[in-house]
């Protein structure tokens, strides 16, 4: 304190004061405040960049994996740009749109946006509000053809909404992978859903019967229509379970992708 | 000086330990502990918050106004909290989302603001910034032996190498889903404490009343 009074600047003096008088108190406060939002928005403007970055590169290594394509060291953007055709997709026609752009097309905005999304009556995955557009990505084979479609889809969980993708043959019907790449289940029950050999029982199920009838079950009793349409739940995570068996069949369904795999199976693509 | 400073860096790991001498921070233990890398994260987090909110606030201590004092220190801990959330958004995206919102509640976390109120508002900058690290290392101590029991009987692995080849995936451990739920780490951290207090009975505090015998007439 006394050397501060004895340079008598008036900074020196304003800050010699005791911190409890009235002026100092304001000054403080208002000081402090100023420099600490200062610094946290510089922070979250500067690294914004790169946190964009990473939740796409995140997207797009899931998409990678769901379609079988990942593996350590590849080059994520590259091969994600060279393999994919992403497409914003109106569900209830099952057609493309360009009424977007398909690379910055948001879903989760757009499940919010009351002009883009209806609000579901009968809703059995817990979603709410669900867009009428959303982006898909194709994976075409060498001459061109659909060879499979990544499909987005999410639903109530036990605690949480999960967020995956479906990966889909040319057929319209048979599965080829699946994966959730957001989720607060369980850790070791309902997070199971993250474990590889259970995925691995997703590998060719079929969604729908010859005649056409949406046959998917995932549950830890018998398969009611045959072993080709039913994933065994994991164990000790009924309601886990029980979310995804809901939303997979919601957005395989009519009010989800089903008029789209309909127009796929038809080689209208 | 070095000696005192060593102390501060040493007395916080086992003598004076936030978690099972001051039990402080216990709810974020609950929450970041069924996995080392979480842990190791977190202790890192903490520990950095804890040193630089301590630094900041000891700067300021002469200007704080007393009235005022607690949300000056809030504003400086929940800065720095935030800083580091973007930081680990940044560079470390796995790991922070698995951690979501347990970064944010770092503002919350009584080791911090105890550190600050406690220490940091009577002693010099440096020495504070090393009674922050102290405090931040002694609560990672008990994060990581929690953590390291967690993982290891919850999910048969350490740092997410198997160790114990679990059912699920073809071995043979059949592992305690107890563990990798957060009121586990209640019945952990409670030996842990036992434990400690038998090594150290200084440290077992006075009862603060005795239970009365009824007298026979």
């Amino acid at each position: 304190m006394s050397e501060q009074v004895s340079k008598q600047g008036p900074i020196a003096r304003f800050l010699a004061q005791p911190p409890d008088s009235v002026s100092k108190t304001i000054f403080v406060a208002v000081s402090l405040c100023l420099v600490a939002s200062m610094i946290v928005s510089a922070t979250a403007v500067a690294l914004r960049p790169i946190q964009e970055a990473n939740k796409l590169r995140d997207k797009q290594v899931n998409i990678l994996q769901v379609a079988g394509l990942y593996e350590p060291g590849i080059d994520i953007t590259e091969t994600f740009m060279k393999s994919f055709e992403p497409q914003v997709l109106e569900l209830a026609t099952g057609e493309f749109t360009d009424k977007f752009d398909a690379s910055t097309f948001d879903d989760k905005a757009a499940s919010d946006d009351p002009e883009l999304s209806t609000v579901l009556v009968d809703d059995p995955a817990s979603i709410g509000t669900q867009s009428r557009f959303v982006t898909v990505y194709l994976l075409r084979d060498a001459a061109g053809k659909v060879d499979k479609v990544i499909l987005p889809i999410y639903g109530y969980g036990l605690w949480s909404t999960l967020y995956g993708f479906i990966a889909v043959e040319e057929n319209g019907n048979d599965i080829f992978g699946l994966q959730f790449y957001s989720h607060g289940e369980t850790p070791g029950l309902g997070a199971e859903v993250d474990n590889p050999r259970w995925k691995a029982l997703w590998r060719d199920k079929k969604l729908t019967d010859e005649a056409g009838a949406l046959q998917i079950t995932v549950a830890r009793t018998a398969p009611t229509a045959g072993a080709d349409f039913h994933i065994d739940g994991l164990s000790g995570s009924t309601l886990t379970t029980a979310g995804v068996h809901n939303l997979v069949r919601f957005w395989m369904g009519e009010a989800g992708f089903a008029p789209f795999l309909k127009k796929l199976k038809a080689g209208e693509f | 000086m070095s000696q005192t400073y060593k102390k501060m860096l040493v007395d916080p790991l086992v003598d004076n330990n936030p978690i099972t001498l001051q039990v402080l921070g216990v709810c974020s233990a609950l929450a970041v502990t069924s996995s080392l890398n979480v842990a190791v994260v977190m202790t890192l987090a903490v520990t950095v918050v804890t040193a630089f909110s301590s630094m900041f606030i000891s700067i300021l201590r002469n200007h704080i106004p007393g009235s005022i004092r607690i949300i000056v220190q809030m504003v400086i801990i929940a800065s720095l909290v935030i800083v580091v959330d973007q930081v680990l958004k940044a560079y470390a995206f796995e790991i922070s989302k698995t951690l979501s919102v347990f970064v944010g509640l770092i503002i919350t976390n009584c080791i911090v603001m105890g550190r600050a109120e406690a220490f940091a508002m009577q002693n010099p900058p440096l020495a504070s910034f090393v009674d922050g690290i102290g405090n931040g290392l002694g609560y990672g101590l008990i994060l990581l032996l929690v953590g390291f029991v967690r993982e290891l009987f919850g999910s048969g692995s350490l740092f997410g190498i198997t160790i114990l080849e679990t059912v699920n995936n073809g071995g043979w451990y059949v592992p305690n889903g107890l563990l990798l739920l957060p009121p586990s780490a209640f019945f952990v951290i409670g030996l842990l404490i036992w434990a400690f207090r038998t090594w150290k009975p200084e440290q077992v505090e006075e009862r603060e009343f005795k239970i009365q015998s009824v007298e026979e007439h």
